[in-house]
């Protein structure tokens, strides 16, 4: 037995996360304020996203955590290792095994299931911040669902560039009713979320809270001459060869040469388990002669 | 609108009063404004004009009286009693209000398209052909030429600024403007730019307006009556040249004869 209480966080403390997560997903997409604790770790790094993990977590669980898809990067390493020592729990990469989902900045490309749950990490929840900065008529703004302001934002992309520049964070309205920041999330993923998961969203420094329940409808804003579009590169996978993927762009030289990856990590090494194979693929006499 | 008879006021105003503490912001100010009809409130600083403009708007909760407004769903209805979703609705269609600094009223960091169209996204508008081919019109009533569209307030000056403020508040076609100083802080010769352009405005839109303002060469030119406030209440009020060619009140006219005749 560890010399933690279950999860890191006391029973209180979980008792009071779940208390909003249950808030949350009674009114989907609303921001729920909740007193954010101290995390080992520091601010920006998903203090936001540990914390409602930690508050979800049952000792049964397994656990997935991903950082732009990938499963080996530090920040997913890190709080892999945080919840094994401090909750014990089993841990995978495969998206499919797992009860329990920390991302920062991506949807997993394998469809999720009912019974599992999404846990996003949050820089900044409040969707309207860059256009008013006044916390309390943003508050306003929600409750009397006055959004003219979001299409404001979009107004000036096409303005500027002569498209929807935003390519992330791409402002989505919740069910008819609450207009909501999806985190860092690649705009191709906002179809997603219209999911059979459970979907949290968890702030650390900023103390919200805010969630979206399976099944619930997830519009991206859009005009209706621009209509939304959930853009990614035009390429098929180097390694795998799938071309309905998001993909990462990797420097492999200093001569410009340059590989498309998907950046979901674990759907790529699956694809290739399966013999899917891409433009820069190991050839398979090597594979052969390694067997 | 046309259900009502011609003689309904779209404003009237009973026995409004604010109090700050023990001390008088405004009291017992009451009035009437008929559609198409411009009024001016003018007097010293602190007389009251401002807090009397901003209670009128729902700015400052005031601490009695009625403000009805003729809507043109339900008519005259006390706007102090309004919901605030109902009051907010009406500020961003039928009301308008124009600030003495351009920067209250406007968004630095948003193009002046974007500024001009919010409003018109405020209310529903989703189309942005439509929007900006309605920003580049309202623009250009107000002088502001077409290739300065996507230009930030910031990199206009003073008297752009306020010509956008205006062009901005006015696409939705509200009935009633209410403008504090609207020529406040701009060069004379700006500001006869903007008074002529104003004036145009409103007789082009029938619009109804509320004008403060401290300068009486602005309410000689746009405003058709006239209230003078001293010390937080009306001392004066009547047909704008018949109030100050003829004024009655002591103070109305130490102020007609303060101002310079050059």
């Amino acid at each position: 037995m560890s010399d933690y209480n279950f999860a890191y966080l006391d029973e209180q403390t979980k008792r009071m996360i779940r208390r909003a997560i249950l808030k949350g997903i009674a009114v989907p997409g609303y921001q729920v304020p909740f007193a954010s604790r101290e995390m080992p770790m520091p601010y920006g790094w998903g203090t936001g996203g540990v914390q409602v993990s930690a508050a979800c977590l049952c000792p049964e669980d397994t656990l997935k955590v991903i950082d732009q898809g990938a499963d080996d990067t530090t920040n997913a390493v890190s709080i892999r290792k945080f919840f094994e020592k401090t909750a014990e729990i089993a841990v995978t990469e495969k998206t499919r095994e797992a009860t329990v989902i920390q991302t920062r900045h991506r949807i997993p490309e394998e469809p999720l299931t009912e019974g599992q749950i999404l846990v996003y990490q949050v820089p900044i929840p409040e969707p309207l911040r860059f256009l008013e900065p006044r916390e309390t008529e943003t508050r306003k703004m929600h409750a009397l669902e006055e959004y003219g302001l979001m299409h404001v934002k979009l107004y000036e992309d096409i303005a500027k560039h002569g498209h929807i520049a935003t390519s992330y964070a791409y402002p989505v309205k919740v069910e008819d009713r609450y207009v909501m920041d999806p985190s860092p999330i690649p705009k191709f993923d906002n179809p997603k979320m219209d999911m059979a998961a459970i979907q949290l969203f968890g702030a650390g420094r900023e103390q919200r809270i805010y969630a979206v329940p399976p099944y619930t409808k997830v519009v991206s804003l859009d005009f209706e001459d621009h209509p939304f579009d959930p853009s990614k590169a035009n390429h098929p996978c180097d390694l795998c060869g799938a071309e309905h993927t998001y993909l990462d762009e990797v420097i492999i030289d200093d001569e410009g040469g340059r590989m498309f990856v998907c950046s979901d990590t674990d759907y790529c090494a699956e694809r290739q388990a399966e013999g899917h194979r891409g433009r820069l693929s190991p050839s398979e006499n090597i594979e052969k002669a390694a067997e | 609108m046309s259900t009502h008879p011609p003689v309904q006021p779209l404003l009237s105003v009973k026995d409004i009063r604010k109090t700050y503490g023990g001390r008088i912001g405004c009291t017992d100010v009451s009035f009437d404004l008929y559609p198409g009809e411009v009024m001016g409130i003018v007097g010293e600083s602190g007389s009251g004009k401002s807090t009397l403009l901003n209670c009128l708007a729902g700015h400052l909760p005031s601490d009695g009286g009625e403000v009805l407004f003729d809507t043109r769903d339900r008519g005259l209805v006390d706007t102090l009693k309004m919901s605030e979703p109902e009051r907010r609705m009406l500020s961003r269609t039928d009301w308008a209000f124009v600030h003495q600094h351009a920067r209250d009223g406007l968004r630095m960091g948003v193009s002046a398209g974007g500024n001009v169209g919010e409003r018109l996204m405020a209310v529903g508008a989703r189309h942005y052909g439509n929007i900006r081919s309605q920003a580049v019109d309202w623009l250009d009533r107000v002088e502001i030429s077409e290739d300065r569209v996507d230009d930030k307030p910031s990199a206009f000056s003073g008297g752009m600024q306020q010509r956008l403020q205006i062009a901005r508040n006015l696409v939705t076609g509200p009935r009633l403007v209410f403008m504090d100083e609207p020529t406040g802080g701009l060069d004379v010769s700006v500001q006869a730019r903007l008074l002529d352009l104003l004036r145009g405005l409103v007789r082009e839109m029938g619009l109804s307006a509320i004008i403060v303002t401290h300068d009486l060469a602005v309410v000689r030119l746009l405003a058709d009556r006239l209230m003078v406030m001293k010390s937080g209440r009306v001392v004066e009020h009547g047909l704008t040249d018949q109030v100050l060619d003829d004024p009655q009140h002591a103070y109305t006219q130490l102020l007609v004869s303060s101002v310079l005749q050059v």
